[in-house]
């Protein structure tokens, strides 16, 4: 690598006081490894084993290829952000995931993606109950035009759970887990669509807490909203990762580098490097990495 | 003419053409409605009675029309003398210049009566049991006062003649056919005997009541005398109101007025319909027009879901969205010519010799009725419903959608929890659409089970309480038949265009109906864009 300083990382708002996984050993060299590879050397890598496992995946809007050959491992309880100019495959692959691409016509995907042991793309395999497994949330908060409440308990109804308790309890946790309680819990049976952007986008996150899903998907959650929004949302995933695994793909390299722990470098639907984020950030191993960090293009 | 250019630039010349036309369009419908009401409303106003000596003899009566002179045929008025039986015709001209001598008689009466239409003339005396009890203006007021008790009179005469002796029918019924089922298998029917003479004797005590009320009825009765002499002696029963137009103020003209107004509303029609009220057309409409929109909205909705949410667009969709939009151009009594054949004959027939076979050959639904009438309209307004449905659907974001199965909702589940409600508003706008176009529609209805008059409502006291099977009578086909098939055409003009006010209002009851609850919907939803 050449000698241009590191990019300064903006520290991040408010960083919570509990404590977080340790932070793997830098001094170490971690050597050089293929991209997907994690250096075993990371401590959280240890203990941390994969969540999802996406293995050669290349996937074709009919005849166009989106993604080429992707291999990425995201493990538990760590936050993945998946970063790269508009168009390179970042969001194609978050909704692969969960397999909300089946609902595009014409799109075929090759390879296989494991989730907690098990390939979500083999025949027979119930994408209802997999989507319950995990949460999404979208670009635009999309809360329905319901109650607080019931936009919550969405999930819960979808599923049959009738007893009142029950959903008033889940309602109640993920709206504390999802930082809104303190500002809705007097008008939980107002219309959802009278909240403001930013905490649309947080009663999105609480309608997908409520299921308890182990994975939770975010495709550029803070892209519509003002600095002060993002930065409560920011506070959030740092909270959530305790009990979630997170993937959040965003256009913001700086988001990138104060949320998450491992980050992923898309260009054109290749997967270009991945790596601890600190690590990526200020000592890219690919040279276009580094180009589209100091942002010379992109 | 750069300035005429630059003036057609500027965009004003848009602003006068579109402001014109929404002015002329609201125009043409104020006119429309305007006009139908003056005809209309004006009809149960007690007008002054006007008495003119003319070369032929004296005429009392209202004036309802003028006619100017046209070269050599003079001057017209046209009174309402009324006295069908007496003169044999409601109406009739006189020169106008008969009008010089014109006068209006303190005591001259309209009297509203059962038979025959209206009287005009003076009440010369009052009989009890045929001795005099009071002549001339005393008589006036007695019989004033006296009808209210001749009322009531008359309603309880109505009430034993219809529901009574429809109870004491029925319960007669019952019994022949539990003896008939009896015989059949052989049974005893030993208790019938002495129940269905127990029947007969309430039968009879129930003639003997009727006949003292009836003998009751006619014992008070009123000499009526017409301006040119004639006299005739009427019950004071069969007299609905006595209205001496020129000895009221116009309060109390008001109270007549207003009167008239409720018995039109309430009241069964009479003398063919040219009398009395509408009710019945008025309940046969609002009637129809229910079971129709519970019959369309479901079967539209439901079409339009298969067609925007699970069909493969492709051509064979295509197609059917070409055809269910064509559908909505043909030609209404097209649709009732298919109601009667098919509807009508093949499946009201099926169903008469599969659940009604002991009262055939007398047809219960093989014959038109409110069932299939409805059904007919239904079919006449599907397409309305398909194509505002499909719209509202399309307007349902993706986002919501994709929300909501990401949080593993299966298709069925997105579709009724989301969809589906937030697409409620532009259903609405389609049964609104539906309502609209079915209320409408005479001529479907005319094939399908419409007619003059209904011995019986639709919806009644007597199990199954709806009588799906029944014909009916509608606003609509009222107007026609009034307009158009009454012996008297002079005296129900008015009737026409008090009628078509109504169906006017109907619709616009049940649309405003239709559209609050859309308005309700929307503010829920958050606003959606249909």
């Amino acid at each position: 690598m050449d000698n241009t300083p590191p990019i300064p990382v903006a520290e991040p708002v408010n960083r919570p006081t509990t404590p977080l996984p340790p932070s793997p050993a830098l001094e170490q060299d971690p050597g050089t490894f293929a991209p997907g590879e994690l250096p075993l050397t990371d401590q959280a890598a240890l203990k941390a084993p994969p969540m999802i496992e996406v293995e050669g995946i290349n996937l074709f809007y009919g005849t166009k290829q989106a993604l080429y050959d992707i291999n990425l491992t995201v493990r538990r309880n760590t936050v993945m952000a998946l970063i790269g100019p508009s168009g390179c495959g970042k969001s194609t692959l978050l909704r692969s995931i969960n397999r909300m691409n089946d609902l595009i016509d014409g799109v075929r995907i090759e390879g296989r993606v494991t989730v907690a042991g098990e390939d979500i793309y083999a025949p027979g395999v119930d994408v209802i109950s997999l989507r319950k497994r995990m949460g999404m949330v979208f670009q635009k908060s999309n809360p329905f035009p319901k109650s607080i409440y019931e936009n919550v308990a969405y999930g819960l109804r979808i599923q049959g759970v009738k007893d009142r308790a029950i959903v008033d309890e889940a309602v109640e946790r993920s709206l504390i887990g999802a930082g809104l309680w303190d500002e809705v819990k007097d008008r939980l049976h107002d219309s959802g669509l009278g909240l403001s952007g930013g905490q649309q986008q947080r009663l999105c996150i609480a309608r997908a807490l409520a299921v308890k899903p182990d994975v939770i998907l975010m495709d550029e959650p803070c892209s519509a909203l003002d600095p002060l929004a993002t930065g409560r949302i920011e506070e959030l995933i740092f909270e959530l990762k305790r009990d979630y695994t997170i993937v959040i793909v965003t256009h913001n390299m700086q988001q990138a580098a104060r949320v998450s722990d491992y980050t992923a470098f898309f260009w054109m639907g290749k997967l270009v490097e991945v790596g601890l984020t600190e690590k990526l950030f200020t000592n890219p191993r690919e040279r276009m990495t580094e180009d589209y960090i100091s942002g010379r293009f992109g | 003419m750069a300035g005429i250019r630059e003036w057609w630039r500027r965009g004003s010349a848009l602003i006068w053409l579109s402001g014109s036309a929404l002015a002329l369009s609201i125009l043409m419908i104020t006119g429309l409605v305007g006009y139908i009401a003056a005809k209309g409303l004006g009809f149960f106003w007690p007008h002054e009675l006007v008495q003119i000596q003319t070369p032929e003899g004296a005429v009392l009566g209202q004036i309802t029309g003028r006619e100017e002179a046209h070269g050599e045929t003079p001057a017209k008025v046209q009174f309402r003398v009324g006295n069908r039986d007496l003169y044999g015709q409601d109406y009739r001209w006189v020169g106008a210049e008969a009008m010089a001598t014109a006068s209006r008689p303190n005591d001259a009466v309209l009297i509203e009566r059962l038979e025959y239409g209206a009287f005009i003339g003076r009440i010369q005396s009052l009989q009890r049991q045929g001795t005099t009890q009071a002549t001339g203006w005393a008589a006036l007021d007695q019989a004033r006062t006296l009808i209210h008790e001749t009322e009531l009179l008359r309603e309880r005469i109505r009430t034993i003649e219809t529901r009574d002796t429809a109870k004491l029918n029925r319960r007669v019924e019952e019994l022949h056919k539990e003896r008939r089922k009896a015989e059949a298998a052989g049974r005893s029917t030993e208790g019938m005997d002495a129940r269905e003479a127990e029947l007969n004797k309430a039968f009879e005590a129930l003639q003997q009541r009727l006949e003292t009320l009836r003998s009751e009825a006619q014992a008070l009765t009123v000499t009526l005398a017409s301006v040119d002499g004639q006299t005739k002696e009427v019950p004071l029963s069969e007299i609905l109101r006595i209205v001496p137009s020129n000895a009221m103020g116009t309060v109390g003209k008001t109270g007549v007025y207003l009167a008239r107004l409720w018995e039109f509303l309430v009241d069964d029609p009479r003398e063919s319909n040219t009398e009395g009220g509408i009710f019945p057309a008025i309940f046969g409409t609002v009637m129809m027009v229910l079971i129709m929109s519970i019959l369309v909205v479901p079967l539209g909705v439901l079409a339009a879901l298969f067609l925007r949410e699970y069909a493969r667009q492709g051509v064979l969709v295509r197609l059917v969205r070409i055809s269910v939009n064509n559908l909505a151009g043909v030609p209404s009594i097209v649709f009732g010519v298919f109601g009667l054949g098919f509807f009508v004959y093949t499946l009201g027939g099926s169903l008469d010799a599969i659940f009604f076979k002991d009262k055939l050959p007398t047809p219960t639904f093989g014959t038109g009725g409110i069932l299939w009438a409805s059904l007919t309209l239904a079919l006449l307004t599907v397409p309305v419903v398909i194509v505002a449905t499909e719209e509202a659907l399309s307007s349902v974001p993706r986002s919501l959608r994709e929300a909501s199965l990401a949080l593993g909702a299966t298709k069925w589940q997105t579709m009724w929890k989301v969809v589906i409600p937030g697409a409620m508003p532009g259903i609405l706008t389609g049964l609104v659409l539906a309502m609209a176009r079915g209320a409408g529609e005479v001529a479907p209805l005319m094939l399908t089970g419409v007619v003059k008059l209904a011995p019986a409502m639709p919806l009644d006291t007597s199990f199954p309480f709806l009588h799906l099977d029944r014909k009916f009578m509608h606003l609509g086909f009222h107007i026609y038949d009034v307009g158009f098939q009454s012996p008297n055409s002079e005296a129900a003009k008015p009737m026409v265009f008090m009628t078509a006010l109504l169906l006017l209002l109907v619709v616009l009851v049940l649309n405003l109906a239709a559209l609050r609850l859309r308005q309700k919907l929307r503010a829920r939803a958050g606003g959606s864009s249909f």
